[in-house]
């Protein structure tokens, strides 16, 4: 083989091994741990520079080296020396392609410490990725081609690490042996970064020049380098402080997990502690209820425990019956953290879908899971000039700051505090994807000064007095279907039994109170926001609601269902196939829509999501509209029976 | 006053930690029991997890009926032990149609392992699967997630991953889909055996070196566990002292010849070896570069 180890392998520690097993093990047992990220831009050598890590610590095996060997002859980049990106790119597109698509963990042992290092891709469409292996490391390692220097990679990278709370940089200036190891290069190379790392907040950064290829300054300090005098990579990552070791001093956080309740004596809440310390007897709050007590055990299979600190993962029992359930968070009780349901967040956008200003995402925060909408972006940023720019919504990896609001309060802390507390993600609630990371910034004051103003004539009153159980007819289905046809025959049937009615039909809506909305899909979802509200308004008021919009998007009808009272929405789904309603196209907007002069056409360039469980379906191909109106007062009022009947 | 937990410490939490997740918010848990190391690993931290309940979820064992006698015996052990349910499912037309890995080569994984698999899981209507697969174990496993999502038909995507942040775990999926979740993702080979040691955790005896019946065949040193090896012709068992850095079925496993009798003595022949762990198995070796990829996207664990 062509490539020879590292000379010194400083981490290698065969002899003992062989020697005296136990000693080794007593050491091993004793190491901390390490998570760093590797990245930098596309070809600056991050897989090249893992295989080096795992060679040199022989963390390859003869039979893995054998097909290195062999690959790398076949389809490898360095001629006939090995090529390490080979033993890392695990994935069959990314060995054909030569490229890192996705992160890999990689593991390595030195004397000291134990390492997870996370290789991350270089290419701008797996930034979401890369975002994904910082958020668990304690340390970056940024890479920079000696001849390419700093580049929008780099500085993307860089800018992301910091995001995430990475405190730890390590500049790695690679392939010095390509430069002629020549000092001038890398002095102005790190003079650049400096002024880019100052502008972006990084406090503090160790340069070093390498070659992953050749192993330079790796494990030894290269005779190339003379000029070089700090550590080498593997020195500065055995002795660099944990950050997150400082948890540890922190007020005791632990969100609860699960409540373990094996038999009627026991009742005990499992968690991971998030921060500082507990211990039997300390004064704890639970959250959001604000409810004290003291910890009377920290229980495991081996027995008490007399302490528990950050990070580890217990069962605590405490000293009174109270209230407390997963999602909830136990905490110091002098020290509580803040509860609120309005926020400033930072978000990086990860699905190829971009955000919709409006619709309901499940958030995650801890153990809480929580419903939320995100307002229009303040700002993105461009990461290359820190530029704070104008948008309307969020694209695929996309970094911006805006305001989110959540149906139920939150107990949180600002990111930079507390990664637990502070750091989220966004899940599509139809396609149940992770769309997007955020970090708490703060809470809006506006959230703890609008207060519910407690009205006397509630709105079974408001019912009582019209001898009717209010309700939302929301009639769905495509253009055309026949929606407003039957909604206003059903209207007419409920007025003549002597109902108090109102039919919100979307051409009118359109004309006046969403008169500023267009057809996109974030206007679509504010403007059934916004009719769900008035359809909320005249259902408090009393009224039986029709409504009859195209409403195509599954969340929002979900969103209006969520805002009622259990039984009040009605969902009829006016389920008319879309060439019987293309054909009968009254309106001539399909005509328009084949032509190219609609757009965001429901069912011809925009989707129609169909309702999975509807109350009551419509064919219109079976049943005339006259039938179905039939069909659907007889249902309202048998089938909702004692319900119909005032309720005072 | 600070203090650092060792990395074993760490990584016990961590697995603590999804463990509970998956309780928390799937809907019918199950934990995947092969009774190798991993496993044993596995089980002790379902119990450390839950303590003092039992595991709230069964183990479930997909069988090929081909594994190690020894295999079967602590498998009925540690069910009783821990006080959950074991299943036992073996693949009804493996079984009818006597699928062997003598006659049938890489058939007898794809129908005992990779169908019975999927089989079990549909059968019980099970949406989260624990496995105990490491990522230092195989290049395509390096990038999968600890939550790893699976179609309704066990398909996985390896180029369309949920991202996963910081310890946030999305669980949500549709009806019929599912999660096969991996708690010890993180650890190394060492870490288990380590682990395994501080916590004293029963295992198979064949990890330990013992005189053995066995022969060598295609460079791999096979145990004789019972008359249903097919001895070829002028084969004769050599009684070897060996013991087995992995284990599966016994006609699939090569095993290496070793005085190790202790923990301490097979960590340390584990820490000198200069063979990766999965070389003793055949599978990985079935479609070339890429044979764990593909296996996984068929659906095998």
């Amino acid at each position: 083989m062509s490539v020879a180890p590292s000379a010194d392998a400083a981490y290698v520690t065969d002899a003992l091994i062989a020697e005296d097993i136990d000693a080794y093990l007593d050491t091993h047992r004793h190491k901390t741990m390490l998570r760093f990220i590797t990245c930098g831009s596309v070809d600056d050598g991050k897989s090249t520079l893992i295989g080096r890590l795992l060679y040199d610590s022989k963390m390859i095996f003869e039979d893995q080296l054998d097909a290195l060997q062999a690959d790398s002859k076949k389809v490898g980049t360095q001629g006939q020396e090995i090529d390490f990106a080979l033993l890392v790119d695990g994935l069959a597109a990314e060995r054909e392609q030569g490229i890192t698509i996705d992160v890999a963990y990689r593991f390595f042992n030195t004397e000291k410490r134990k390492f997870i290092v996370a290789d991350c891709p270089g290419h701008e469409q797996y930034t979401r990725n890369m975002v994904t292996g910082a958020s668990t490391a304690d340390l970056a390692v940024i890479l920079v081609d000696a001849r390419k220097g700093v580049l929008v990679q780099t500085r993307r990278h860089s800018y992301l690490c910091h995001l995430i709370g990475i405190r730890n940089v390590v500049l790695a200036v690679n392939k010095m042996d390509l430069v002629g190891y020549d000092q001038a290069r890398y002095d102005a190379i790190v003079a650049d970064y400096a002024v880019f790392a100052r502008s972006i907040g990084i406090e503090s950064f160790t340069a070093m020049p390498i070659s992953g290829f050749k192993g330079d300054n790796i494990t030894a300090r290269s005779p190339n380098t003379p000029w070089y005098q700090g550590p080498t990579l593997i020195d500065h990552l055995e002795t660099v402080e944990v950050l997150s070791s400082r948890d540890a001093d922190k007020p005791f956080r632990m969100p609860v997990q699960w409540v373990n309740r094996p038999n009627l004596d026991f009742r005990g809440f499992a968690g991971l502690i998030a921060s500082g310390s507990v211990k039997p007897g300390d004064a704890v709050r639970v959250l959001p209820s604000g409810k004290t007590s003291t910890v009377a055990r920290i229980v495991t299979l081996g027995g008490d425990l007399d302490k528990a600190v950050a990070g580890q993962a217990v069962t605590l029992t405490l000293a009174d019956e109270i209230d407390c359930s997963r999602g909830d968070v136990l905490a110091a009780a002098d020290a509580p953290p803040q509860v609120a349901d309005q926020f400033e967040a930072t978000l990086v956008w990860m699905a190829d879908e971009p955000m919709l200003v409006g619709r309901g995402y499940w958030l995650k925060l801890g153990t809480q899971t929580v419903s939320a909408t995100v307002q229009q972006p303040k700002h993105t940023i461009n990461v290359n000039t820190l530029e704070h720019l104008a948008a309307k919504t969020l694209d695929l990896n996309a970094i911006g700051v805006a305001e989110l609001a959540t149906d139920r309060p939150l107990v949180f802390e600002p990111y930079a505090d507390s990664r637990t507390l502070g750091g989220f993600i966004l899940i599509d609630k139809l396609t149940n994807a992770t769309v997007a990371a955020g970090m708490l910034n703060f809470s809006l004051r506006r959230a703890q000064n609008v207060h519910w103003q407690a009205l006397d004539i509630t709105r079974d009153a408001h019912a009582a007095l019209k001898h009717q159980k209010p309700a939302v007819l929301w009639f769905t289905g495509l253009s055309g279907s026949g929606k407003s046809t039957i909604a206003n025959l059903v209207e007419k049937k409920l007025h003549a039994l002597g109902h108090h009615t109102f039919l919100l039909d979307g051409d009118n809506v359109r004309h006046g109170l969403n008169k500023d909305l267009g057809f996109t899909e974030a206007d679509r979802i504010e403007n059934i926001r916004r009719v769900g509200e008035v359809a909320k308004l005249m259902s408090d008021a009393g009224l039986i609601v029709l409504t009859a919009f195209i409403s195509p998007f599954r969340a929002e009808r979900e969103m209006v269902r969520a805002m009622l009272p259990k039984g009040e929405f009605v969902e009829i789904f006016v389920d008319t196939p879309l060439a019987v309603a293309e054909s009968r196209d009254v309106k001539g907007l399909y005509k328009k829509a084949r032509a190219g002069e609609l757009k965001n056409f429901t069912g011809i360039d925009s989707p129609y999501e169909r309702p999975e469980w509807p109350e009551l379906r419509v064919d219109t191909t079976a049943e005339t509209s006259e039938a179905a109106a039939e069909r659907i007062v007889d249902h309202i009022l048998g089938a909702r029976g004692d319900m119909w009947m005032p309720t005072i | 006053m600070t203090t650092t937990l060792t990395h074993l410490q760490r990584l016990e939490a961590e697995a603590i930690h999804i463990m509970r997740e998956v309780v928390a918010e799937a809907e019918r848990p199950v934990m995947l029991y092969s009774v190798g190391k991993d496993s044993a690993v596995m089980l002790h931290l379902a119990r450390k997890a839950f303590y003092p309940a039992p595991p709230p979820f069964p183990l479930l064992h997909v069988d090929t009926t081909w594994k190690f006698r020894a295999m079967y015996d602590l498998r009925n052990r540690m069910a009783t032990e821990s006080g959950m349910e074991l299943l036992v499912y073996q693949n009804p037309e493996a079984l009818e149609r006597g699928i062997n890995p003598f006659d049938h080569g890489a058939l007898h994984t794809d129908m005992w392992k990779t169908e019975g698999l999927k089989q079990a899981l549909d059968k019980w209507q099970f949406d989260a699967a624990f496995g105990g697969a490491r990522r230092d174990e195989e290049k395509s496993r390096a990038k999968e997630r600890i939550f790893s999502f699976r179609s309704a038909s066990h398909g996985w995507d390896p180029k369309n991953q949920r991202p996963e942040l910081w310890n946030l775990y999305n669980a949500r999926k549709h009806k019929g889909e599912s999660i096969r979740v991996f708690p010890i993702s993180n650890w190394t080979e060492l870490d288990v055996w380590q682990y395994i040691q501080l916590e004293g955790i029963p295992i198979v005896p064949l990890y330990f070196a013992a005189p053995r019946p066995t022969v060598e065949r295609d460079g791999m040193l096979l145990m004789v566990d019972d008359d249903r090896f097919r001895l070829l012709p002028g084969e004769v068992p050599v009684e070897r002292s060996i013991r087995f850095r992995t284990l599966g079925c016994y006609p699939l496993t090569g095993a290496v010849e070793s005085e190790a009798t202790t923990l301490s003595e097979v960590i340390q022949e584990t820490l000198l070896t200069t063979t990766s762990e999965r070389q003793g198995r055949a599978i990985d070796k079935d479609a070339g570069g890429a044979g764990m990829e593909v296996k996984k996207q068929q659906g095998y664990f």
